[in-house]
């Protein structure tokens, strides 16, 4: 007889089988995942994974006969008034009536959805899935590194904080062993000795003459010696920088509808979700501005209204003075998106082209603006207007800045326009072809 | 078998120091248990079983097992990813209880215990399925017959890493489609015979000089002079010939497939073949349910009771295998909400320790019914005999007692959908008895259960159109729409255009037609 323990063994061995079967349902899947993108509250986003799959497309069909047709016999147990001869009447839903093993389901009522729930990841797998941070290459291997320290060993030298107690301790005690310290209890057995000894005794003088020894002895073996000390080592060594900031910059100014604050919040969030794929750390900062600009937390920026005129570049500044105050660029990634209905005062282009080209864009890893518009879209038979920022920063990216820009007029174009901005290059060309 | 000697529980006394108190184990009580159980298992009850391999698995491993058919390594296939996603749902909310344990048919014979159970549950595990399945699997006609407990765990071994190797080589959709479509053929992939041996060349020689030889010795002048049958040669001889060479009707679709379809090419035969080979290696797990069970049930209870007269399991181990040993029996009757059909549990169990009451106290009814076994006084020879030469159908059919029949007060309802009510056939008295006992053993065959469809005719010179026929029993169809299915499956694998009729033996009146055309997926 074997007794094997299999516990060990790691367990998910049907996730190959999951994977097999969530490509099975992916396009499926996929659907759902998006659609809930666009009808759920995003705030919810990834956290309910689950996902119903028409049952069609994950059927596995048998040959099996049609309850209901035919003769059919019925053996049943726990008859209590029933004698040969006497007949029932037929039970409501079909054949067989108890036979409900057999008799209740089939026929049209099986056609159930497959209701299963995706974990996280899988969820956000299919969520993101084709999507890629835009330049991580290059940027990563200028800038992602920096200095952490780990633990290298022992050495012997040290500060008293880095005392490795078990390893000294281990070195004193061989040490003790080899030189054959006197052990307390010897001394103190001797001393016992001594002790029940009368003075007259012939043996006590060689009893006193021992324990001299061993008491001078212990004394000249120290119980730890500045030879047994160890501390522990630490070493500096690369470490590639996991952490991204996260720049939401936005016009509050009155001419920004609610719809458009609420296209731009879904922007935003799809952005952070994507970002927090990629990087242990994220943070946000929010940025609102009219003609001044003022670093705020996440309910103000969404929630209070302002009034007064619009300057795109108040919020630049700002955002320079943040990232020069907390966010050194050597440290962080850095990903701003703004979002504005286009409006600026015209005498704020070139101020704006400036400090983007100068300070902003150089720090950033990406830089994408999104021109959120009026729900009922351009109008038909306009010659599509273009605004006053639109053009400025058109300018920008004509001369080869950085810079991603899309309109948006309603919630379903926010996941595609995302999609289009982070498409894996490949995917995209693909697409297009 | 071992030597039987006659239970004699008063003559062992108690006081023994019990193998474990508490719900703790460890391996070390685990061997202990092992070897209680081999020790009242061997003299007492004279079991004989493959040597037993005990692995403890955890709550997720147990899931893993159940989603691929209870085998350690399968083949992956998404199909068992949907299961485990069931399985892992209703586990969650709680609407499903893990088995205790899962035994597997081989050489050595593989339990799977889990961790969470207690010290006694694992006795009872070990009692049921390392002894009891263990027992029925190497004794047992139909595992003897049809499966290879030595060779399986390595043919699972080489079905996993070749279709590994197929997916690899020629990409995971086709694969999947040609395993999707063996599948759904999978009930019809199984041999119900023993197939006959093709003769070889020197044995067809012989028997054609031997024919010779006896029409020599026969020889007679005068037949010569009988009148010779004018007419026309039967003009269906050459497709009866067709017919015999490809081995037509075949009722195991899977084989005609993996032997006959003229498009597949060699891998996606190996994989019909593995499929095949799968669903034969179960059939035999399908047609002997309640003996299984029956066989374990009725092993886990002799050993467990037997431990508990030794001493070896404290009282308060007996009451909680009592508690659950009870549950596992419990057979709901047809009006009770949880009733779901018959228990395999409860039958077998019942039926075993019915076959041990009439072989040691028989009463006149069953000296009269069953004169064989009655009052011979060797309980465990009878059921020994009856787990090694029986299936659930010919078992029922035999040993299913009038006493038992009025205990679960069985009753015999007939639906005919012609008439307007359900009509009471049988009850369980003395018209009754053999009348339902018929229908009852019935009820467990497999081969009656399971529709029957049969390839019937292909000319393959011509178009080589498929033609499958059902034999419509009592005129019960196939469900439409996964027929449809299955048909297309199995005439994307046949290549050509497929066409099954629903046929009434006893007229052959056709009853309804499916048909399907293979989708260019495979080739």
């Amino acid at each position: 007889m074997h007794i094997v323990d299999r516990r060990l063994n790691p367990g998910g061995k049907s996730l190959p089988n999951r994977q097999r079967f969530l490509r099975r349902v992916k396009d499926v899947a996929q659907r759902a995942v998006r659609e809930s993108a666009r009808e759920k509250d995003i705030k919810d986003l990834g956290k309910d994974g689950r996902v119903t799959v028409p049952a069609d497309g994950v059927r596995e069909p048998r040959f099996s006969r049609q309850p209901g047709t035919g003769l059919q016999d019925h053996i049943l147990p726990g008859n209590k008034t029933y004698v040969e001869g006497d007949t029932i009447e037929r039970p409501p839903g079909g054949g067989g009536g108890r036979g409900s093993g057999e008799g209740g389901e089939g026929g049209e009522n099986s056609e159930d959805a497959f209701r299963f729930v995706l974990t996280r990841e899988e969820f956000l797998e299919l969520f993101l899935e084709d999507l890629e941070l835009p330049d991580l290459a290059k940027r990563r291997l200028a800038v992602v590194e920096t200095e952490g320290l780990r633990r290298a060993g022992y050495t012997v030298t040290g500060s008293p904080a880095n005392l490795a107690l078990t390893r000294t301790l281990r070195n004193s005690m061989s040490r003790r062993i080899a030189l054959k310290r006197p052990k307390p209890e010897e001394v103190a057995a001797l001393e016992a000795q001594l002790a029940g000894m009368r003075d007259s005794d012939p043996g006590r003088p060689d009893v006193e003459r021992a324990l001299l020894k061993l008491r001078e002895r212990a004394k000249r073996i120290p119980y730890v010696d500045p030879i047994d000390l160890r501390f522990r080592r630490f070493e500096p060594y690369p470490r590639p920088i996991a952490q991204a900031v996260m720049f939401c910059l936005m016009d509050v100014s009155g001419s920004m509808t609610e719809h458009m604050k609420d296209l731009a919040k879904r922007f935003y969030i799809l952005l952070h979700i994507f970002l927090t794929r990629r990087y242990r750390h994220v943070e946000i900062v929010f940025i609102r501005h009219t003609d001044r600009a003022t670093e705020v937390d996440e309910e103000t920026f969404f929630g209070s209204r302002e009034t007064g005129g619009t300057l795109v570049s108040s919020a630049l500044v700002e955002m320079k003075r943040v990232i020069a105050e907390r966010y050194d660029p050597n440290d962080w990634n850095i990903y701003a998106a703004q979002a504005s209905d286009g409006d600026n005062v015209s005498s704020d282009g070139p101020t704006s082209t400036e400090l983007l080209r100068a300070h902003i864009l150089p720090a950033c890893q990406h830089f994408a603006y999104l021109e959120v518009g009026d729900e009922n879209g351009p109008r038909a038979g306009f010659v599509e207007h273009r605004t006053t920022l639109w053009r400025t920063y058109e300018a920008i990216a004509k001369a080869g800045g950085p810079i991603a820009m899309r309109k948006v007029n309603h919630r379903r174009e926010i996941y595609p326009v995302f999609r289009e901005l982070f498409g894996r290059k490949d995917a995209r060309a693909e697409a297009e072809a | 078998m071992t030597s039987v000697k006659p239970r004699t529980p008063q003559t062992i006394s108690g006081g023994q120091k019990p193998l474990f108190t508490g719900n703790d184990w460890d391996f070390d009580t685990i061997r202990r248990i092992h070897d209680a159980c081999e020790g009242i298992a061997g003299p007492e009850l004279g079991l004989s079983w493959y040597p037993n391999q005990i692995e403890i698995i955890t709550a997720e491993q147990m899931l893993d097992a159940y989603a691929s058919i209870g085998m350690p390594l399968f083949y992956k296939h998404w199909s068992f990813g949907k299961h485990f996603a069931q399985h892992e749902a209703g586990y969650r909310r709680g609407l499903m209880g893990l088995a205790y344990e899962i035994v597997i048919n081989s050489d050595p014979c593989i339990s799977y215990v889990m961790e969470e159970n207690t010290a006694t549950m694992q006795t009872l595990v070990i009692a049921h399925a390392a002894f009891g399945h263990n027992h029925f699997f190497k004794n047992n006609y139909l595992f003897r017959q049809w499966t290879d407990a030595e060779g399986i765990l390595d043919y699972l071994d080489f079905a996993k890493s070749f279709i590994a190797r197929c997916e690899e080589r020629y990409g995971h959709q086709a694969v999947e489609q040609v395993l999707d479509a063996a599948h759904a053929l999978m009930s019809q992939g199984v041999h119900r015979y023993p197939r006959k041996k093709r003769p070889d060349l020197a044995s067809e020689q012989r028997r054609e000089r031997e024919r010779v030889e006896h029409g020599e010795q026969i020889y007679n002048d005068l037949w010569r002079t009988l009148p010779q049958k004018t007419g026309a040669v039967r003009s269906d001889a050459a497709a009866e010939r067709r017919k015999a060479l490809l081995e037509l009707p075949q009722e195991n679709i899977l084989y005609f497939l993996e032997k006959v379809a003229p498009r597949l090419r060699p891998w996606q035969r190996e994989i019909l073949r593995i499929v095949r080979l799968v669903a034969q290696y179960f059939y035999p797990q399908r047609q002997t349910k309640v003996m299984n069970e029956g066989c374990a049930t009725y092993s886990h209870y002799r050993i467990m009771n037997s431990l508990s007269e030794k001493g070896l399991i404290t009282e308060a181990a007996y009451l909680e295998f009592l508690q659950s040993h009870t549950n596992v029996i419990r057979q709901p009757t047809y009006d009770d909400r949880s009733y779901g059909g018959h228990n395999p549990y409860a039958i077998g169990f019942a039926m075993m320790q019915d076959i041990a009451r009439i072989v040691e106290q028989p009463t006149q009814e069953d000296r009269a019914w069953f004169p064989d076994i009655a009052g011979t006084g060797d309980a465990m020879a009878v059921l020994r005999d009856c787990w090694a030469n029986y299936r659930d159908e010919s078992f029922i059919q035999q040993f299913l007692s009038p006493k038992l029949m009025r205990d679960l007060r069985l009753f015999h309802v007939v639906d005919d959908p012609d008439e307007p009510e359900l009509r009471v056939e049988a009850i369980h008295d003395e018209r009754g008895y053999r009348k339902m006992r018929r229908s009852f053993a019935r009820q467990y065959d497999v081969a009656w259960l399971d529709p029957d469809i049969e390839v019937v005719d292909v000319d393959l010179e011509g178009d080589r159109r498929l033609i499958l026929h059902h034999k419509a029993l009592n005129k019960i169809t196939l469900q439409k729409d996964d027929a449809k299915r299955v048909l297309q499956h199995l005439a994307d694998l046949w290549g050509y255009d497929v066409v099954l009729k629903e046929v009434e033996p006893a007229t052959g009146t056709v009853l309804g037609e499916i048909s399907a055309s293979a989708r260019p997926i495979f080739f």
